[in-house]
């Protein structure tokens, strides 16, 4: 993890038993990496190959799950690695999303010891923290969650020694370079300095889960009546973010008119 | 006969009774497990033995069995899987319990009561009901993930008092149907394709995982297989990127001690893995108990796919394979009764390598 990636060499293809194979650019965090991971997965999507059952995008790899009997696994390989040349490394234009979140201390209990660790204050945790476009690199681990990054050097710090058995939905929290919100209520071992109205996971939506991987993300801080107020009318199904209609250049500048994210 | 529709009455739910198909697919990028049955080749053959389509879904049975009262004008039931006491209770006339053969369909009527005792052979087996279970599908699968809360019945394992709704208010009579020869066999060994992260551990660690007996720890459950023996070698550590989870993935994390991912894995995993379970074998996997010891051999990836289209024929075959039942009190359902509860341990690999 410590090599610094090549951010156009081919990618390798690796078994991953006789139903999937994994498409592996490189072995690191990474958004070039996760660029071209996410434009074969849109190249596949454009212009899918019998056989392949789902498309699983990852930070420097994408797993494609197939019928062996429907592909044999080098047809497979070698039809995956044609299309994996000349991807573009820099991030397709995904949709653009304002996510409304609350740092005030009554739900962000771990924002003043990540204010002393990191030298600054809570507000300019905050701050810091909100003044970011962040990338939806992946989603995983449970349902809807998303990684998002990069986190700004200064707030970067492991995860908590001792995980919580108890995370409310909603929780957004920081460790290393990434920031996740919590979907669902779960264990977390992850910094918790804000929480979010918004239900990235909702049954009563289809598909349930608010972002997907490729989209952008830029924080709105709200004050804890707004929390409220918002989360109230979100339990009524009646508030949820929509993206921004249009992806703006400023982050995509350099790419063609693109497909648009699924 | 009443207005009400048709179910079953869950009197006792068993130890872990889930309902699950074959799982839930395409929804991995959005976080969601597959799920589905940890025994695809029992739950084909329940669905089978009462006319389903082989991937229908069914109740999955871990350990204990329920008990489950017929509340609809009749309804045909098949248990498959690791072998248990299966009993009919008339409705409330004092009779005693009336012993009933596995792998073979029944017609059961209002009022009387299917109890499923405790698996051995396999902890894992399936009650098909004809016509399959009223339960809406979620992301395109009625698999329950219990952990996410979601499909199957509530997004939950059975309780006493639920009411699972039945697709068709009655079961017309026919001949019953039985499939002679089928055994759930739990394997000694199990096949593996290497990678795709063998390259993070020591030759040391790829002899030991090839080389030693590992045993089915008591803390395994439809998530993951956990194992205790001998510790695999990591090359520089035992963390990598998280990337995405194969079916029968082996993970080694800081322990060295390797975990086989089941159907309710997670989608993506930062620990390396040195194996994956080759498909046709995750059937065999998932029968065995806590406490049974399996080893893993290495085999290429044509191998693997020669024994998924062998498994995968097996499945398509078994309609083809069905016989009539004679009753109970035939010779016939008799010797059947009889093998599977003593005898039906055979050496799967024998028929699909």
């Amino acid at each position: 993890m410590s090599s610094a990636p090549q951010p156009s060499s081919p990618p390798r293809l690796l078994a991953a038993g006789d139903t999937a194979l994994v498409v592996e650019f490189g072995d690191a965090v990474d958004r070039r990496l996760n660029a071209r991971v996410l434009a074969l997965t849109h190249r596949l999507e454009a212009a899918p190959i019998t056989g392949i059952t789902e498309l699983v995008p990852t930070f420097r790899s994408l797993m494609v799950h197939y019928d062996p009997l429907v592909i044999a696994p080098a047809d497979l390989a070698a039809q995956l690695g044609g299309l994996a040349e000349d991807l573009p490394a820099v991030d397709q234009p995904g949709r653009l999303w304002r996510l409304p979140v609350c740092y005030d201390p009554a739900v962000a209990p771990d924002l003043a010891e990540v204010a002393a660790a990191c030298g600054l204050t809570p507000d300019e945790v905050a701050a810091r923290h909100s003044g970011e476009t962040y990338h939806v690199y992946m989603l995983g681990y449970l349902p809807g969650q998303p990684y998002l990054g990069d986190v700004p050097e200064v707030l970067r710090l492991p995860r908590r020694k001792d995980p919580r058995v108890r995370v409310p939905a909603g929780s957004v929290a920081i460790a290393t370079a990434m920031t996740v919100v919590y979907g669902v209520e779960c264990p977390g071992g992850w910094h918790l300095i804000g929480r979010t109205p918004a239900r990235l996971w909702d049954l009563r939506r289809q598909p349930p889960a608010l972002l997907a991987a490729g989209d952008r993300v830029r924080i709105e801080p709200i004050d804890r009546d707004t929390l409220a107020a918002l989360e109230a009318r979100a339990a009524a199904g009646t508030y949820a973010p929509e993206p921004e209609a249009e992806p703006e250049s400023a982050d995509t500048a350099g790419n063609d008119a693109a497909e648009a994210a699924p | 006969m009443t207005g009400e529709p048709p179910m079953l009455r869950v009197l006792a739910p068993g130890a872990m009774t889930t309902l699950q198909d074959v799982g839930r697919r395409g929804s991995q990028r959005l976080g969601i497990p597959v799920s589905g049955a940890l025994d695809p080749l029992a739950l084909a053959a329940a669905n089978v033995l009462v006319g389903n389509a082989p991937d229908t879904a069914a109740l999955e049975i871990a350990y204990l069995g329920p008990t489950l009262r017929v509340e609809a004008t009749s309804v045909r039931v098949a248990v498959a899987g690791g072998s248990a006491i299966i009993e009919v209770i008339d409705a409330e006339d004092g009779a005693p319990p009336r012993r009933v053969p596995p792998l073979t369909s029944m017609r059961l009527v209002r009022g009387q009561t299917l109890r499923i005792g405790g698996l051995s052979g396999s902890v894992v087996g399936y009650l098909a009901v004809a016509g399959g279970f009223a339960v809406e599908p979620f992301l395109g699968s009625r698999s329950t993930l219990v952990r996410g809360g979601l499909g199957g019945f509530a997004g939950r394992a059975l309780r006493a008092d639920d009411l699972l709704p039945l697709a068709t208010p009655a079961a017309p009579t026919r001949d019953e149907m039985t499939l002679p020869e089928l055994a759930f066999a739990a394997p000694e060994r199990v096949r593996v394709v290497l990678g795709p992260q063998e390259d993070h551990f020591t030759a040391e660690g790829v002899a030991t995982f090839l080389a030693s007996a590992y045993t089915v720890s008591p803390s395994t459950d439809r998530m993951g297989m956990r194992l205790d023996g001998p510790t695999i070698t990591h090359r520089d550590g035992f963390n990598i990127v998280s990337d995405g989870i194969a079916p029968g993935a082996v993970q080694v994390p800081g322990n060295g001690v390797p975990i086989v991912l089941l159907a309710d894995r997670q989608t993506t995993g930062g620990y390396p893995k040195i194996a994956t379970v080759i498909s046709a074998d995750l059937p065999g996997l998932g029968r065995l108990a806590p406490g049974a010891t399996l080893r893993f051999q290495a085999v290429d990836i044509d191998t693997a796919v020669a024994a998924r289209r062998a498994f995968v024929a097996e499945i398509d075959g078994l309609a083809a394979r069905l016989v009539p039942a004679r009753g109970a009190g035939t010779a016939v359902a008799a010797r059947l009764y009889e093998s599977n509860l003593v005898g039906g341990f055979v050496d799967m690999h024998g028929d699909v390598a």
